[in-house]
């Protein structure tokens, strides 16, 4: 038995959002696969919760007529692995989240509150910052949509408003269409872990696919936040392949990052891992598609 | 906290029961429904001691609220029992390959294969070993679990060529 106070089953978005203006410390829990285990560790006691969790309306992958891929935020991490339209046009956010926890969890985790957790580990957020995502958050005055950059705003701290919640992830054309993609996890084990690391790389190749014409970088515990590494980014593109892009790239993202110490790595080490995995992934996304890497 | 009224299918069974919004499903099915194959062990879903079937997929019922059961249909080992009591032939295959040591982990893992043996799709050793890799066993090293799942599922994807 949980402790926690009061539990409101929402029965539509708009039922979620009165629930949660009447009751302003009220908790927002989806899948739970956070936000049970904070209860179950003493944190959270006595806590009003108002649970998702059966939202139909917040689940699924939609491609929309503008080319938008709309990602319902209650969707699970498996249900995106399967989802068709995911693996037909973002397969690396597919691969991301398929990297989450073990089965069981990735089958009740939601990729909204992956993201809504706030924790820059979340394996979901680099790839979706790689891939640029907009957030639509729904609240008693509306719809506002933004960059998902700004919905961090600190360690395990979103910018949801009084009466909000995260109800859909938006992958618009311009940052999947051409763009292939690699994410790459660096944890102890390869499943049940959290990464002491993770780095997620689009990028876009030029015609005779010997030129980055465009790149996205994105790193998980590389800061107290997700982060781009638009310096990274910006030097490398219109560069033709090399193993001296690779270096270049590889240096700048290290100089970009500010990751710290803790008891899963130091610092120094995961400095290593972002010069490392950076070209890694890079490399890949490469190659997948139909770059040639000599060597 | 409150009283609830649950609707919802335990292997094949409809129930109705009253409980408290604040349990977990877990607890549900072991204390109300009497199914202690649901085993309490990390209580934070990293051991899988506690996996059910939840309408087809596998989740771990100690981090899933009981209210968020209803009208779903739920398996635990139990249901792999045929009419006359006997066990399964995935059950069957844990005890000739020595899947088996303490036991406390086996119900979970035997549902966590559920999901694998039941797809019509072929799996590869490495795509087993994923399927099962959210459940803990600290006594038999998993590779006579490996062997016990990989052994049914060859048989079952023999037996449905024929």
């Amino acid at each position: 038995m949980y402790d926690v106070g009061k539990i409101y089953i929402a029965t539509s978005t708009q039922d979620a959002i009165e629930h949660l203006v009447a009751e302003p410390n009220a908790v927002i829990i989806a899948g739970g696969s956070d936000v049970l285990i904070k209860i179950h560790h003493g944190k959270l006691s006595g806590a009003t919760l108002v649970s998702i969790q059966g939202l139909d309306e917040l689940r699924g992958v939609k491609l929309q007529d503008d080319g938008k891929i709309k990602i319902g935020a209650v969707t699970s991490f498996s249900h995106i692995t399967k989802n068709p339209i995911i693996q037909k046009y973002i397969p690396v956010l597919g691969e991301a989240v398929d990297q989450i926890g073990g089965p069981q969890v990735r089958n009740i985790g939601t990729i909204g509150g992956n993201v809504s957790n706030g924790v820059t580990s979340a394996d979901s957020s680099s790839t979706l910052f790689a891939l640029g995502a907009q957030l639509e958050i729904t609240g008693p005055s509306g719809i506002r949509v933004i960059p998902i950059s700004e919905y961090y705003v600190g360690v395990g701290k979103v910018c949801l408003k009084n009466g909000e919640l995260l109800t859909a992830i938006y992958i618009t054309k311009e940052n999947y269409e051409g763009f292939t993609g690699h994410y790459i996890k660096y944890a102890m084990r390869n499943a049940m872990d959290i990464a002491t690391l993770g780095c997620s790389v689009s990028c876009k190749l030029s015609v005779q696919k010997d030129v980055v014409e465009d790149v996205h970088v994105a790193f998980g515990v590389a800061s107290p936040t997700p982060m781009r590494c638009p310096k990274a980014e910006e030097a490398i593109k219109g560069m033709k392949i090399s193993e001296e892009m690779f270096d270049i790239f590889g240096a700048l993202t290290k100089a970009e990052v500010n990751p710290r110490s803790s008891w899963r790595a130091p610092k120094e080490f995961r400095l290593q891992l972002v010069e490392e995995l950076s070209k890694r992934a890079l490399k890949e996304a490469i190659r997948k598609s139909g770059g040639v890497i000599n060597g | 906290m409150a009283n609830v009224i649950l609707n919802f299918n335990v292997n094949g069974e409809d129930k109705q029961l009253m409980i408290e919004d604040r349990d977990s499903l877990a607890d549900v099915l072991r204390n109300q429904v009497h199914l202690t194959s649901v085993k309490k062990g990390c209580e934070v879903g990293e051991c899988g001691a506690c996996t059910v079937l939840i309408n087809g997929e596998a989740f771990d019922s100690c981090i899933y609220l009981a209210i968020w059961a209803e009208g779903k249909e739920i398996r635990t080992i139990e249901s792999l029992m045929d009419n006359e009591g006997n066990i399964s032939d995935i059950q069957q295959s844990f005890i000739d390959e020595g899947a088996v040591q303490c036991g406390f982990c086996t119900c979970g893992v035997v549902m966590a294969s559920i999901p694998v043996l039941e797809d019509n799709k072929e799996f590869t050793t490495d795509e087993i070993r994923k399927k099962l890799s959210g459940n803990f066993c600290r006594c038999t090293g998993y590779e006579n679990i490996l062997n016990a799942v990989e052994k049914t599922k060859k048989h079952r994807c023999k037996n449905s060529k024929l």
